[in-house]
């Protein structure tokens, strides 16, 4: 996999055109309430295809909550989200009323998406090549041949086809999401979306996940990233979204975001940020 | 003290028991196991109906003495002119009925332990419940309650001697009536006792063996 740092390799932003084609992602207006907590109000977001968003944000701003309606993970009491033109997860009645949608239909709109997990999620009594081959073999009905073909490609995707036979306690936790990583493209999802992915990862293994990702995203893939890595938001993402008591307080290009001043919580969001990762607070003096 | 002509004469008679034991006991468990599933993933589905369905299963077949459930079992089919089930049948239904009680509250502790996310990941990538309760949350419940079911596997094998009750020729019964013909008490229960403990012995080294090899597949 090829790694680079430098902000000129970043993928270019969604071309202009692109925003008249329908958004492959669309909600509008999404509410979702935890008893009488409102944990999100009123968001308006649109992904197109090939597009990378972050979601950036302090806990409980609810960005995770957001990720997670996205796949019906949470289902969300108000306005609509729609993934490639499909409502997701309720059906309109006659008297326009919502209701859940069958599991069918909840399944079809499902199958486009591939969802990363901070806490990776492998089952531990199966092997790397195991967690991959599951899904293909229950729920695509592959031959076990070849579905184990498509799941060492895909593990190769993410460097680890020598890893295929390990069990995940046997794996590093960077090693797990990327096995974790492998076994939602092995579905071959339209849109991975990726809830905190490196968050539960010690420092030092946090950049091969990272790198796995971005690597996806020069491939065009479309991508919902859920990060407190403002690095990669700001060498990776078209566009972040920074959440904060459930509303979208502004989006933009990593560079509208990154330099806004309009925002004071965002400033004081992204100022903490720099303050935690500084190494030192003035320049280190010189020593001749 | 000790007569042996005897004993050698009722071991031919004590094995034919011991296969009723073992046949009435193991069959019970494995219908029990599958019992167990159903009724422990019954309490964990979401539908509250099926809870308490489960719930309730748990609640009479946990509550009620397994002396008092085969008696029941055997006695009820003729209360409604049915013909009397078979001894054999009556004793299999109701260590199976019994045993899915206490495996499956086993089972159901193994299955809370495991995370969510596992179960929620499954879900995801378009698994049906079924298939993610037999292929992602029973092996791992399974592996960590295997110590509990096979203890269970043993308390089953010692309760079949009350199978005795509805005529069924067990190890109990045939050392019973041994005993009665040569008023050799002493002898007949502690040869009696010896072979219910000589079962646990290749019973334990399986459940040994079955835990050290799952173990050395997740280590």
């Amino acid at each position: 996999m090829s790694l680079s740092l430098s902000p000129t390799n970043a993928i270019s932003a969604v071309p202009a055109e692109n925003s008249k084609i329908a958004p492959i992602i669309h909600l509008s207006a999404v509410g979702k309430r935890f008893g009488k907590n409102q944990v999100l109000a009123n968001i308006d977001l649109d992904v197109h295809h090939s597009e990378v968003v972050c979601l950036i944000g302090p806990s409980g701003s609810g960005k995770s909550t957001l990720l997670r309606c996205m796949a019906f993970l949470e289902e969300y009491d108000d306005g609509e989200i729609h993934i490639e033109g499909r409502l997701l997860g309720w059906e309109i009645d006659d008297r326009g009323h919502r209701k859940h949608a069958g599991r069918n239909r909840l399944n079809q709109a499902r199958r486009n998406l591939g969802i990363v997990f901070q806490q990776f999620n492998l089952w531990p009594h199966m092997t790397a090549l195991g967690n991959v081959t599951e899904a293909l073999v229950r729920v695509r009905r592959l031959p076990r041949q070849e579905a184990e073909k498509k799941a060492m490609k895909a593990l190769d995707k993410v460097g680890l086809s020598e890893k295929a036979k390990e069990y995940p306690a046997r794996l590093s936790g960077g090693q797990q999401q990327r096995v974790a990583i492998a076994r939602a493209l092995a579905m071959e999802p339209k849109i991975m979306l990726f809830d905190e992915p490196t968050s539960a990862l010690d420092p030092e293994l946090v950049g091969e996940v990272l790198a796995v990702m971005k690597q996806l995203a020069q491939e065009g893939m479309t991508m919902v990233v859920v990060t407190h890595e403002m690095g990669f938001a700001a060498q990776v993402a078209d566009s972040v979204v920074f959440l904060d008591q459930g509303s979208i307080v502004t989006r933009g290009t990593p560079n509208e975001v990154f330099r806004d001043t309009n925002h004071p919580r965002l400033r004081q969001f992204l100022q903490n940020y720099l303050d935690r990762n500084a190494f030192w607070h003035t320049t280190p003096e010189k020593t001749s | 003290m000790f007569d042996w002509p005897t004993f050698l004469f009722s071991l031919p008679l004590l094995g034919k028991a011991l296969l009723i034991t073992l046949q009435t006991s193991l069959l019970g468990n494995a219908f029990g196991f599958v019992i167990a599933i159903l009724i422990s993933s019954m309490q964990l589905a979401k539908m509250p109906l099926l809870r308490r369905l489960g719930g309730s299963y748990i609640f009479i077949f946990r509550g009620v003495p397994l002396l008092v459930q085969l008696l029941v079992i055997y006695y009820l089919a003729p209360m409604f002119g049915l013909p009397n089930l078979s001894p054999m049948v009556a004793a299999v239904m109701a260590l199976s009925l019994c045993s899915g009680a206490y495996i499956a509250e086993i089972l159901r502790g193994g299955l809370m332990a495991i995370p969510s996310g596992q179960s929620e990941a499954a879900h995801l990538l378009g698994m049906s419940r079924p298939a993610i309760l037999l292929r992602i949350e029973l092996p791992q419940a399974v592996q960590s309650t295997l110590p509990s079911l096979v203890n269970e596997l043993v308390l089953l094998i010692k309760a079949s001697a009350l199978v005795s009750v509805v005529g069924l020729a067990d190890l109990t019964r045939v050392a019973q009536n041994l005993a009665s013909s040569d008023y050799l008490f002493f002898q007949h229960y502690l040869v009696l006792a010896g072979i219910y403990c000589l079962i646990n012995i290749p019973l334990t080294m399986f459940g040994r063996r079955l835990e050290r090899h799952l173990e050395r597949s997740l280590a």
